[in-house]
C-alpha cells in the first residue's frame, strides 16, 4: 500500500482497524471459498486421485468426457427432470397457500409454523422418514391400499419406470427416448418429498410479499366489481412478479444442486434413475477417485447456477 | 453483482403479519379447511416416524388404522438399541461443532459486518462484492477442493474438518452489515468526537444494541451447523464413528439397520426435537431469515 500523505491519523485509524476487523472472517473465506473456487478450476484440467502421487495435466479431457461418458447425460436429464417438476409445482402451492393464509383465518400462526418446520428440518432425517413411508409395507402404500388405489410395482424407491412413458404405454406409446420417459417413479417419489419441505418456505416468503402490497388497490377493485379470481390474477400476480422470480430462481437453484436425499434414499439407483448432478460430483470424486473429472461435472454445474440467475436478472430488468 | 437476497426494496418487512384482503365467509371456510389439511400433511411424517420409534420391529410393519400414529405395544427398545450404539457421542458432537459455529459465526461475522458496513479502507466495497458473489455456490461444487485443503491441513477426520472451514460465513457478514447500517450513526459519532477508539466504541456503544441481530445469527448458526451433511459426510470417513454428528450417524446407520425402522425413527426423533424446541422458541427469527437468506449453504 503506498504511503499518502493526505490521509489523515483517522482516516489511517480507520483503515487499520477496518482491515483488522475483516482479518478473521477473510482468513477462513479466503482459505475455504476463494482459493477452493481456484483451485477447482486448475484440478479440471488434471486427472487427479488420492490414492496416486502423478498428476497428469490432461487439458480439456475432463471436459470432453462429459458428453462422452454416459453418467453426465443421465444425471443431468435426471436434474433438469426434477427441477421442471418440482420448481412449478412448489410454487404453484407455495402461493396458493400464501394467498390463504393471508386471509381472516383462525390459527395462521399455527399453520405458517407447521408449514414451514420441513424446511427447516434436516433433510437426513427428513429423507430417511421419507425412504421408510416409501416401502412396499410402508405408510404410503397402506393408505393407498385403503382408498382403493393402485401401489406402484416395483414399489416406490426402487422402480425405475418412467413416469411418461407408464402413462402412454396404454396408447401403445412404446420406447420413448430416454429424456421423454419422464423422471422414473423413484426420481418421482423424491421430487415428492422435496415439495414437501420446501412449500413452507415458499409459503413465507409470499406471504411476506402480499403483506406488503397496497390494500387500496384491492379495495378500488372491489369497488369495480372484481371477483377474488380476476384480483389474484389481475392484481396478486402481476404485483407479486418480482417475488416469484426470486422464489423460481432459489427453486432452481436449490433442485440443482440435490444431494443429501440422493445420498440417503437411493445413491442414484435403480439403474441411475436418481442419479443427480450434485450426486455425479461426489461419485466421480470420492468414489471412483476421479477428482480431475469431477472438478469439471461441478464446474459445469455450477455454470448452470450462474446460468440461471443471470437468466433471471435479465428478466427481471428488462421487465422494469 | 448483487446477491440473491430480496432486500427491503424488493420485500417489506414481516414484522407482524396482519391478515388482508376481503372474501366471503364460504371462501373462509374452503380456506380454513385446506389450511387444516395441508397441515395434516406436513405433520403425518413426523408423527408416523414418533409413532414407530415406540414400536417393535414387526409391529412397525404391520400396520393397521390403529397403530398408524400410536404403537400397539409402545416400548423404548429403539432408543435403548440406538443409545447402546453411539448416539450419546454423536449428540455431543453435534451440540459441540453447533456451539463452535455459534462462536466463530458471530465473533468473526459480527467484525467483519461491522467494518463494511461502518470503516472507510481500500478494496473495502470490492471484498464485499467478491464475498456476495459467492453466496450462490452450493457446498457440493467446492467439496472437492476443500477436501484436498483440509488433508494437507491435516484436518480430515478431526473436529477441525466439521469446524473450521464454517468459522465465517458470507450470510452472516451480509446480515450483520444490514444490521449495523440500520442503527443511528450519532451515538457512535458523540462517543468519536469524545476520542473513544474504533474498538472501544464498538464494545461499549455497538454491541449492547446488537443483541437481537446476534440472536438471529446465533440461530441461523445452529440451524446450519445441526443439518450440515454433505462436508461432515466426506470429511469424516466412515469409520471415525466417536466423530459422526447426528445426520452422518443416521445417514451411516442407515445401512446397518435398514429394515430396522424402529431404531432409524429414534435417531430421526433424537435429532429432529432440539431443533423443533429451538424452533418453537424462536419461530420469528427463522422466518424473517428465510426473507433475508439467498441461500441455504
Amino acid at each position: 500500500m503506498a504511503f499518502r500523505k493526505t490521509t489523515s491519523p483517522t482516516a489511517r485509524e480507520d483503515m487499520i482497524s477496518g482491515y483488522l476487523f475483516i482479518a478473521p472472517a477473510l482468513i477462513v473465506l479466503t482459505l475455504f471459498v476463494f482459493w477452493p473456487i481456484v483451485q477447482i478450476i486448475w484440478l479440471s484440467f488434471h486427472e487427479w486421485s488420492v490414492i496416486t502421487p502423478e498428476k497428469p495435466w490432461v487439458g480439456l479431457e475432463n471436459y470432453r468426457n462429459l458428453t462422452k461418458t454416459r453418467d453426465f447425460p443421465i444425471a443431468l436429464r435426471n436434474t433438469v427432470w426434477l427441477s421442471v417438476g418440482v420448481v412449478p409445482i412448489q410454487t404453484l402451492i407455495g402461493l396458493f397457500l400464501a394467498v390463504i393464509a393471508n386471509q381472516k383465518i383462525r390459527g395462521r400462526g399455527f399453520f405458517r409454523m407447521a408449514f414451514y418446520f420441513p424446511s427447516i428440518s434436516s433433510t437426513v432425517v427428513i429423507s430417511v422418514i421419507f425412504l421408510w413411508m416409501y416401502q412396499q409395507n410402508g405408510l404410503i402404500n397402506f393408505i393407498l391400499r385403503k382408498v382403493g388405489l393402485p401401489t406402484p410395482m416395483p414399489p416406490w424407491m426402487s422402480n425405475p419406470n418412467g413416469v411418461i412413458a407408464m402413462a402412454l404405454k396404454p396408447l401403445g406409446v412404446d420406447h420413448l427416448n430416454p429424456w421423454l420417459a419422464g423422471p422414473s417413479v423413484a426420481l418421482l417419489s423424491i421430487m415428492m418429498m422435496i415439495i414437501w419441505t420446501s412449500v413452507g418456505g415458499t409459503m413465507v416468503i409470499f406471504l411476506a410479499g402480499l403483506q406488503g402490497l397496497s390494500q387500496d388497490v384491492y379495495e378500488a377493485a372491489a369497488l369495480d366489481g372484481a371477483t377474488a379470481t380476476q384480483q389474484f390474477w389481475q392484481i396478486t400476480v402481476p404485483l407479486l412478479k418480482p417475488i416469484i422470480f426470486f422464489v423460481v430462481t432459489l427453486g432452481l437453484i436449490g433442485t440443482f444442486q440435490v444431494f443429501d436425499q440422493i445420498f440417503v434414499m437411493s445413491q442414484g439407483a435403480p439403474a441411475k434413475t436418481t442419479l443427480t448432478l450434485g450426486y455425479l460430483v461426489y461419485q466421480e470424486g470420492f468414489t471412483n477417485f476421479a477428482m480431475g473429472y469431477a472438478s469439471a461435472i461441478a464446474i459445469a454445474l455450477f455454470l448452470i447456477i450462474l446460468a440461471i440467475y443471470f437468466v433471471q436478472r435479465s428478466v427481471l430488468r428488462t421487465d422494469q | 453483482m448483487d446477491p440473491l437476497v430480496l432486500t427491503e426494496s424488493t420485500i417489506p418487512d414481516l414484522k407482524e403479519s396482519r391478515p388482508r384482503g376481503r372474501v366471503s365467509q364460504a371462501l373462509l371456510i374452503v380456506g380454513f379447511i385446506v389450511l387444516v389439511i395441508v397441515a395434516l400433511i406436513m405433520f403425518v411424517p413426523f408423527l408416523f416416524s414418533l409413532a414407530t420409534s415406540f414400536k417393535t420391529p414387526p409391529d412397525a410393519t404391520k400396520l393397521t388404522f390403529r397403530t398408524m400414529f400410536w404403537p400397539p405395544a409402545p416400548t423404548l427398545d429403539a432408543y435403548r438399541t440406538a443409545f447402546d450404539s453411539n448416539i450419546g457421542r454423536w449428540f455431543l458432537n453435534s451440540a459441540l461443532v453447533a456451539v463452535v459455529w455459534i462462536v466463530g459465526r458471530i465473533a468473526m461475522d459480527t467484525l467483519a459486518g461491522y467494518a463494511f458496513a461502518r470503516m472507510h479502507f481500500p478494496g473495502r466495497d470490492l471484498i464485499f462484492t467478491l464475498m456476495l458473489a459467492t453466496m450462490m455456490i452450493p457446498g457440493i461444487v467446492l467439496i472437492i477442493p476443500r477436501f484436498i485443503l483440509l488433508q494437507h491441513l491435516h484436518l480430515l477426520n478431526t473436529y477441525g474438518a466439521l469446524t473450521v472451514p464454517f468459522l465465517a460465513d458470507v450470510f452472516g457478514i451480509f446480515l450483520m452489515k444490514q444490521f449495523f447500517e440500520s442503527i443511528p450513526l450519532d451515538l457512535e459519532e458523540a462517543a468519536r468526537i469524545d476520542g473513544a477508539s474504533r474498538y472501544q466504541i464498538f464494545r461499549t456503544i455497538v454491541l449492547p444494541n446488537t443483541i437481537p441481530a446476534l440472536s438471529a445469527l446465533a440461530i441461523f448458526s445452529f440451524q446450519g451447523s445441526w443439518n450440515n451433511f454433505v462436508e461432515p459426510v466426506i470429511f469424516i470417513s466412515g469409520g471415525n464413528t466417536n466423530l459422526y454428528t447426528l445426520p452422518v450417524g443416521l445417514a451411516n446407520f442407515k445401512s446397518l439397520y435398514l429394515t430396522n425402522w424402529p431404531v432409524l425413527m429414534a435417531i430421526a426423533v433424537i435429532t429432529t426435537v432440539p431443533m423443533a424446541l429451538f424452533f418453537l422458541v424462536f419461530q420469528r427469527y427463522f422466518i424473517s431469515g428465510n426473507l433475508v437468506s439467498g441461500i441455504k449453504g
